[in-house]
């Protein structure tokens, strides 16, 4: 149990050391959201209509960005085949990467979610229900793109290949996060979807370090 | 049954070889018996006219799309579990057939849907999953093509397919378990079918048409699978001697 939490921590640490990369996730986060009312025209209506949408599909997309660090700077130095050959599970350290993963990107955008909210015209009454369907969804993008990662480890073009193969895993929990947000934004009960999100991240949570972890073996193979 | 006597590549390839003439022959009669039936012996729809006959091949396409699925998804298991040697090769065999049958699913979809729906496209559940098992075949196809190492590839795509396969269950009850514009399962329900046996039995041997094609497909690119495999080993023995 404490070789989960080293794991962890060891992973938190490296990405403290490098601040700029997660800060750089959450500037493209911010960035792109921002481009759309240039795209769309300024209309503060027409933004509050879309805000679900556009700020789950840059989170989206933000965190495809980084996903690549999760293995490949392990895989690089020799580090993933320590990992692999050390009597911990396979699986419980890919958990503990996602979850080193998460707090230092899943947890940033959080906090930046709310920022664009108010640029899109949002109500602050949604801002919870966008919090509470970003909390129960971001751990499912960090578990599926750990599968994703793993199995592009070592392939030609592979930060390419990752969003095409993980974007169709990711479309439920899109779904059921906007769906959350646009009808707590009607004055109906987002409750039904955050339970599908949490359901889809209580699967993954099982699922995708079992996947992430056959995926490794095979890289190092 | 004992699948890994089929395991010896050369064992396979003899069986292909006497196999392959039949299914190809029975293939041609059942598609054009089918098409026959389809198109000229069955009755035109009282509400849809003539444009129902687009079913004939929409029906089959999406079940093979499924099926194909299904396949790949065993063989995936077969290869990761028990190390099937043939069963990386059926994989990589049936994907590009597979989402050949999807692409065709959703064309002929689409141009049924314009007469009789109004609209080319609709973001409906099954229409949605559909679209996203498209892109699980593409995936697919990419990452067994990404690696320098075939076997490297076929093992990824493997754990890729069986992570893939929650969507196949999602397809089939999305009609049942979200309000779609899809309607709802026809011919394989409890209860039984409820379209009538004129229409019933084209489609029927239409669908076997379809999957004795995929078969003669399968034996024909497993087999030129086995004998590129045979050629890159002995490319490689030449260039050891050289």
């Amino acid at each position: 149990m404490t070789a989960f939490f080293d794991i962890v921590a060891r992973d938190l640490r490296l990405a403290l050391r490098q601040r700029g990369d997660a800060a750089m996730v959450v500037l493209f986060f911010v960035l792109t959201a921002l481009l759309f009312p240039f795209a769309i025209g300024p209309e503060p209506n027409l933004l509050t209509r879309l805000a679900a949408g556009i700020i789950w599909v840059t989170a989206l997309l933000a965190v495809l960005l980084s996903l690549e660090r999760l293995f490949l700077a392990d895989y690089e130095d020799g580090s993933l085949e320590l990992l692999v050959l050390s009597p911990v599970p396979l699986s419980l350290v890919v958990l503990a990467k996602v979850l080193a993963h998460w707090l230092s990107t899943g947890l940033p955008l959080i906090a930046a979610a709310p920022l664009i909210a108010l640029f899109y015209n949002m109500e602050g009454d949604a801002l919870p229900v966008l919090i509470a369907a970003m909390l129960l969804g971001t751990p499912s993008l960090s578990l599926i793109g750990a599968v994703g990662a793993a199995l592009t480890l070592g392939a030609r073009r592979g930060g390419v290949l990752v969003p095409l193969l993980v974007l169709p895993l990711y479309i439920p929990v899109l779904i059921f996060g906007i769906a959350a947000i646009d009808a707590d934004l009607a004055g109906l009960s987002a409750r039904p979807y955050l339970l599908f999100l949490g359901a889809i991240a209580l699967f993954m949570l099982v699922i995708a370090p079992l996947a992430a972890a056959a995926a490794l073996r095979q890289a190092l193979e | 049954m004992n699948l890994h006597r089929f395991a010896n590549p050369g064992r396979f390839v003899r069986l292909a070889d006497a196999v392959l003439p039949w299914c190809a022959t029975l293939t041609v009669l059942a598609l054009g018996g089918g098409l026959y039936l389809s198109l000229f012996a069955s009755p035109a729809d009282y509400q849809q006219g003539e444009s129902v006959r687009i079913m004939y091949v929409h029906v089959p396409a999406a079940w093979m799309a499924l099926f194909v699925y299904t396949v790949i998804a065993g063989a995936s298991a077969s290869a990761l579990i028990w190390r099937h040697p043939l069963a990386d090769l059926v994989a990589r065999a049936s994907a590009p057939v597979g989402a050949g049958f999807t692409f065709l699913a959703l064309v002929t979809g689409s141009l049924w849907g314009k007469p009789m729906w109004g609209t080319w496209w609709v973001w409906d559940a099954r229409l949605t999953s559909v679209l996203v098992l498209f892109f699980l075949y593409l995936g697919h196809i990419a990452l067994s093509n990404a690696f320098d190492d075939q076997s490297r590839g076929n093992r990824a795509a493997a754990v890729l397919a069986l992570v893939g396969f929650i969507n196949v269950p999602i397809i089939k009850f999305s009609v049942d378990w979200w309000s779609t514009l899809h309607q709802p399962a026809s011919v394989m329900r409890l209860g039984g079918p409820t379209i009538d046996a004129s229409m019933l039995w084209p489609l029927l041997i239409m669908a076997v048409g379809f999957t004795l094609y995929y078969l003669s497909l399968l034996l024909l690119r497993v087999k030129s699978e086995v004998l590129a495999a045979r050629l890159r080993a002995r490319s490689m023995a030449a260039v050891d001697m050289a």
